[in-house]
């Protein structure tokens, strides 16, 4: 018998271990007495149980962009268990961040992100292997790098490389989360193979500088707390396979009247990637302006 | 009263109004780059001219939202 403290003793009765409190867990799933505490709250969850508490510790997903979105995202990931989060961001921590970046802190400041990021989530959940890379995702590198994950989370600040994501993960199959915020809204879709992609909402990226970023028009920092906790929380049903993900739907609010609401789509049969007619066979670097795109490259993969 | 709901809400149809005439009509941000979605489906930019609005049209406008760009 293992006896960690008299609130939580932990009998080994053969394939049951029971926690004092009436938390009764199948052992075969292989899971240590810290784990079983550390996910109780999940383990409780009928829709979640040991099985789905392995399926996340199983997980492999990818947060593109360590910033207002990849840090909730990244500490809600890391929290539930997730067993591999990879960060791909290739900024250092600026002090402007701290106002929404919570995964960094102010001694952070000057320090690369992912490595940033990696420390505080390595605090919360040791278990978690984080893979980090410091870099830009591009049109060189994106196939091969989403490639090891299970699922893709758009956390990015710009819409050439929104718009790189959605075409990778809908050549590559994967399914992702497309998020974005700015001042005090917030929109989110979820993606997997046969529904509406980003591109078939919106055809093409804008010219540079044609929509304010937040550097510019500026962000309520809450607001990215509001719209990444939703796309962890998206992350969390695709892996536990629970609920209704936000596919064919687009989520945005306001948060100054708190409205919430959902605009139902469908895959758009002109879509540019994954219509009828595909234009967009390759992922394209979309750092110019529209009319200097590079002529499409096929990546690795 | 002919009406047409517009992002949810309900919105007085007037005569004659296109797609076009709507963006201006509603002060719609970013008109250059909004996505329009008609009846649940989506319009090209080039119909927004010629695409004229009947009683119980509904539209969406979806607009891009991109972040911090440090």
């Amino acid at each position: 018998m293992n006896q960690l403290t008299d609130n939580n003793i932990i009998k080994n009765t053969g394939k049951n271990d029971t926690i004092k409190n009436g938390l009764t867990v199948n052992a075969k799933m292989d899971f240590t007495e810290e784990q079983i505490q550390r996910y109780s709250r999940h383990i409780l969850l009928q829709d979640v149980g040991v099985e789905g508490q392995e399926k996340i510790l199983n997980g492999k997903v990818l947060i593109i962009g360590a910033g207002g979105l990849g840090a909730p995202i990244a500490f809600y990931l890391a929290a539930a268990g997730v067993g591999t989060i990879g960060i791909i961001d290739g900024d250092v921590v600026d002090l402007s961040n701290l106002q929404r970046q919570i995964i960094h802190f102010t001694a952070d400041v000057n320090k690369p992100k992912v490595i940033s990021a990696k420390e505080k989530i390595n605090q919360l959940n040791p278990d978690v292997k984080v893979i980090t890379y410091q870099k830009l995702l591009n049109a060189e590198n994106a196939l091969e790098i989403i490639s090891d994950y299970d699922f893709i989370v758009d956390g990015t600040d710009n819409f050439p490389v929104k718009f790189l994501i959605n075409d990778a993960c809908v050549i590559a199959g994967k399914p992702f989360s497309h998020g974005g915020i700015l001042r005090f809204e917030g929109q989110t879709l979820t993606y997997v193979p046969g529904t509406a992609c980003y591109r078939c909402l919106f055809h093409s990226p804008p010219p540079p500088n044609a929509v304010p970023t937040c550097s510019q028009a500026g962000v309520l920092g809450a607001i990215a707390g509001m719209l990444g906790t939703i796309q962890a929380t998206e992350v969390l049903k695709y892996l536990t396979g629970v609920g209704d993900l936000l596919t064919n739907r687009l989520l945005t609010f306001n948060a100054k009247t708190m409205d919430f609401r959902t605009i139902k789509v469908k895959p758009n049969e002109t879509c540019p990637v994954c219509g009828n007619h595909p234009t967009v066979t390759g992922l394209v670097d979309y750092e110019q302006a529209v009319c200097d795109i590079k002529s499409h490259k096929v990546s690795v993969g | 009263m002919s009406s047409l709901k517009v992002n949810g809400k309900e919105q007085e149809l007037v005569d004659e109004l296109s797609l076009s005439g709507l963006i201006k009509l509603n002060k719609v941000a970013q008109p250059e780059m909004v996505s329009i979605q008609l009846n649940g489906n989506f319009v090209i930019r080039e119909n927004y001219d010629s695409t004229l609005l009947k009683e119980g049209d509904e539209i969406d406008f979806l607009y891009f939202m991109g972040g911090g760009s440090q």
